[in-house]
């Protein structure tokens, strides 16, 4: 189905960024950049909703929707198109980015207000929302790269937006560059899937004469042998750990995870809408999409739940030491990446894009309030130097506590319902990609202690943030030794000024899209309540989400010979599970199909009992975090977390010095000036040494050259007096 | 027996060679000048005995042409000859053998 409205939603955010910045710059009148800002990417948000829910929409019927604008490579079999295309991942993933970015746009024109920059502020987040959406849209891997690069690039933009600080330059380019490693795998990711496939298209489009890669690699009998062999294999396993490499530096997975704390150094708003909730999940997405890859790669999988899982509960650790409340912030979002990648790993991509979702609302939100907090603070992000703001920014701290009990996995608010999914997908994975079931329960083990430590610091940051006492009067009690946090962190500009302004509430402009995400983490869990939970309440509502998503998700191999007698169908993770009765109303206009498994009463029961148990850890956290940090907000916290394990040190040590030094005693010293330089030296010399010899010819007596032109010709004509007729022969 | 092409060859060969090895020998400007003419002329010689030979006009059309570029390189030449001995007060090749003065 092609319907040319899609476009629309790229190429509005496109246009908002044109006009702001050569229209923009010269008004200079915050009213219009921040209109233009915030219609373009709004236009957007209702062209997304309306194609995704209209009768026959992306999310109501198997087919995607199609916008094929021009071909844009043709060479040989090498077909790449800049065509669009919305299913139902993409269109899931549509709507939350145009949604959640719409409302950070808004925040953004209260947050930004007097900032030199605030056109340039604009066109770049502009740029970022059409890059996103480029990225999500794309119905081929190289389009879908060109949108990776583009949030690439506007991320680098936008974290060194504040040109005359050093350390957001450096965080710009420490982020740009590490997200260089990821791409070189996501690269070589896609000329494998080319040569393997003959194709990089997501999707069959039939009228362009493209078939799509992933259904031919989908139609495999065989998914590759769980052995660490088949990673260099080159075949199917090889392009899945590529692409995650590309997907492991976008979101901030170990070992690539190190930008993603410095590019706090941009504007909050920045922080919360490509930092957090959009872009860094663009790695999820990519691996979700390409679930016909992964569920044909074993090994590939256990990878990505392992590295999932350590990412977890390493980012987790040192978010319970970091002062600056936007270092907690971004410690989390590593942290709750790391979950996502963990669900991928085990095979349940569904609840990777319920975290993705919900994640993006809480996570917005939380960045929010604290863009909110360090706007109402004068720009103080050292959370040892606020305390007791409940009172002076109510709105805020009401909002963030949805944020706070929605990511510490609290029941009703939304990061439960997905957190819990992740975990119980995670505890009954089936041994598809894992080598060993103690694996799912060890899985299960550092999620759930990730789970208690996140509610923990969590706490720990909220407590800091809003209870206790008003540290923000006391003049700076501990400047020097901040080694590496807030103290570079704040703004100079306002340096000596902490303590003389009271905090203040933010304007409407900012508090309203706080309000609406704290609506959304606080309902936003309720479009994919499993059936283990919806079932104690008679069924309603349903697991949209699940059932919306299960058709663009692909299965393991054994599913295609599930209809011979004796094939057992491998199942990822707990099939999708059923429903009683008809939908509250219907994303699916067909029936469900074969695919349909009850699930039996004692996995439910487990279901249930892990579900208690995640909530029992998460007021276990909250209370513990309580405890401790309510009467000692200042604890000091142990060293190493608060160093982050010296991770930076490390690369530093490395791989940044060696290069370093390698570059310069190596390739400039050495090479450079020793062999190029030195070469074209020897080039000069030999000329003007050969000149010094033959230079005495030129004596400058007539006669002499007279000789030698006689010399001259008498050797040629000796020659072919010599050689004769043989000698011309050879000459023609 | 008349004159055969052979001896008007030979004639040409030894008018050449004492004009080269006059160009080589010889300091005095003006007797390098003649010498050079000389070896045109044994040339021009060649080309008529050819000429001759082969009943086949185009070796006189050729010592025409030598014969005019001859005579425009003498005057070119004595040019040359008389600013430099206005300079050198010399007509001895080698003193002039740097190009500045």
């Amino acid at each position: 189905m092609e319907n040319n409205l899609l476009s629309l939603i790229i190429f509005a955010p496109l246009a908002g960024a044109a006009i702001n910045w050569f229209v923009g710059r010269r008004v200079r009148n915050e009213k219009f950049i921040g209109f233009i800002a915030c219609a373009s990417v709004g236009l957007s948000t209702l062209v997304a909703f309306y194609l995704a829910f209209k009768s026959g929409g992306a999310l109501r019927s198997t087919e995607p929707i199609f916008d094929h604008l021009w071909t844009w490579i043709q060479v040989g079999k090498f077909h790449a198109d800049f065509g669009l295309a919305m299913d139902r991942l993409s269109g899931t993933y549509a709507l939350f980015v145009t949604f959640v970015g719409f409302l950070i746009h808004v925040f953004a024109v209260g947050y930004m207000h007097e900032d030199s920059g605030f056109y340039r502020f604009f066109a770049f987040l502009n740029l970022f929302m059409f890059s996103m959406l480029t990225l999500v849209l794309a119905d081929n891997f190289l389009l879908m790269f060109v949108g990776w690069e583009g949030v690439g690039l506007c991320s680098y933009l936008l974290i060194g937006f504040y040109i005359d600080r050093k350390e957001a330059g450096d965080a710009a380019k420490k982020a740009f560059i590490t997200n260089r490693v990821g791409d070189w795998g996501f690269v070589l990711g896609i000329m494998l899937t080319f040569f393997l496939t003959g194709s990089i298209s997501f999707f069959d489009k039939p009228v362009q004469g493209v078939a799509s890669a992933l259904q031919t690699i989908a139609a495999l009998p065989m998914a590759d042998p769980f052995t660490w062999h088949a990673i260099f294999a080159g075949g199917v396993t090889s392009i899945a750990v590529l692409l995650f490499i590309g997907a492991a530096g976008k979101s901030a997975q170990i070992p690539l995870y190190v930008w993603l704390p410095d590019a706090m150094a941009g504007p909050t708003p920045v922080s919360a809408l490509i930092h957090a909730a959009t872009m860094v999940t663009a790695g999820v997405y990519m691996i979700v999409r390409c679930s016909a890859i992964y569920t044909h790669a074993p090994t590939a999988m256990f990878i990505v739940a392992i590295i999932g899982a350590a990412t977890a509960l390493f980012a987790a650790t040192i978010g319970l030491a970091q002062n600056d409340i936007k270092k907690v912030l971004a410690y989390s979002t590593i942290s709750q990446l790391g979950y996502m990648f963990l669900a991928c790993g085990v095979g349940a991509f569904t609840a990777a894009i319920f975290h993705v979702i919900t994640h993006s609302f809480f996570k917005a939100l939380l960045f929010l309030g604290s863009g909110s907090v360090i706007h109402g603070m004068h720009h103080e992000q050292d959370m040892r130097r606020m305390g007791g703001l409940k009172k002076y920014l109510p709105i805020t701290f009401a909002t963030m506590l949805t944020g706070w009990l929605a990511i510490s996995g609290i029941p009703i608010f939304a990061g439960f319902f997905s957190k819990d999914e992740i975990l119980w997908k995670t505890w009954s994975a089936g041994a598809f990609s894992l080598p060993n079931p103690v694996w799912s329960k060890a899985l299960w083990l550092v999620g759930a202690v990730t789970a208690l430590l996140t509610a923990v610091y969590m706490t720990r940051m909220m407590v800091m943030t809003f209870w206790g006492t008003e540290r923000f009067r006391e003049k700076h009690m501990d400047h020097a030794d901040a080694p590496g946090d807030a103290a570079g962190l704040h703004d100079d500009a306002h340096h000596g000024d902490h303590g003389v302004h009271e905090p203040h509430e933010s304007p409407w402009l900012m508090t309203a899209p706080l309000v609406v995400l704290a609506i959304l983490s606080t309902i936003g869990g309720l479009i994919g309540v499993p059936y283990a939970l919806s079932s104690l309440i008679g069924g309603h509502p349903q697991n949209y989400i699940e059932q919306t998503l299960e058709p663009v998700i692909a299965t393991a191999p054994g599913d295609h010979a599930a209809g011979e007698p004796g094939a057992e169908p491998i199942w990822l993770s707990p099939p999708p599970q059923p429903v009683d009765g008809p939908p509250a109303f219907s994303f699916l206009g067909e029936s469900r199909g074969a695919g349909e498994v009850t699930h039996s009463p004692e996995e439910i029961r487990a279901e249930r009992l892990l579900a208690l148990l995640s909530v029992l850890i998460a007021a276990t956290g909250i209370a513990a975090g309580w405890v401790i940090f309510q009467k000692r907000p200042l604890l000091q916290m142990p060293r190493i977390l608060e160093n982050k394990y010296y991770v930076d040190e490390i690369y530093d040590a490395a791989i940044i010095n060696p290069i370093k030094v390698g570059s310069r005693e190596g390739l400039w010293k050495l090479f450079d000036v020793g062999v190029i330089d030195g070469f074209l030296h020897a080039v000069g010399e030999v000329v003007t040494e050969a000149g010094r010899l033959v230079r005495h010819m030129q004596a400058g007596f007539v006669r002499g050259y007279a000789a030698i032109i006689l010399l001259g010709a008498l050797a040629v004509i000796g020659f072919f007096a010599y050689f004769g007729v043989h000698a011309l022969r050879l000459v023609q | 027996m008349g004159p055969q092409l052979s001896w008007y060859l030979a004639l040409s060969a030894i008018l050449f060679t004492i004009g080269a090895a006059g160009v080589i020998i010889k300091r005095n400007v003006i007797a390098l000048f003649m010498c050079i003419e000389l070896m045109l002329n044994a040339v021009n010689l060649t080309f008529v005995a050819f000429s001759s030979y082969f009943q086949d006009v185009t070796g006189q059309l050729f010592v025409f042409i030598v014969m005019t570029v001859a005579a425009a390189e003498a005057a070119v030449g004595l040019g040359i000859i008389i600013t430099i001995f206005r300079n050198r007060e010399s007509l001895d090749v080698d003193d002039a053998s740097i190009l500045k003065l």
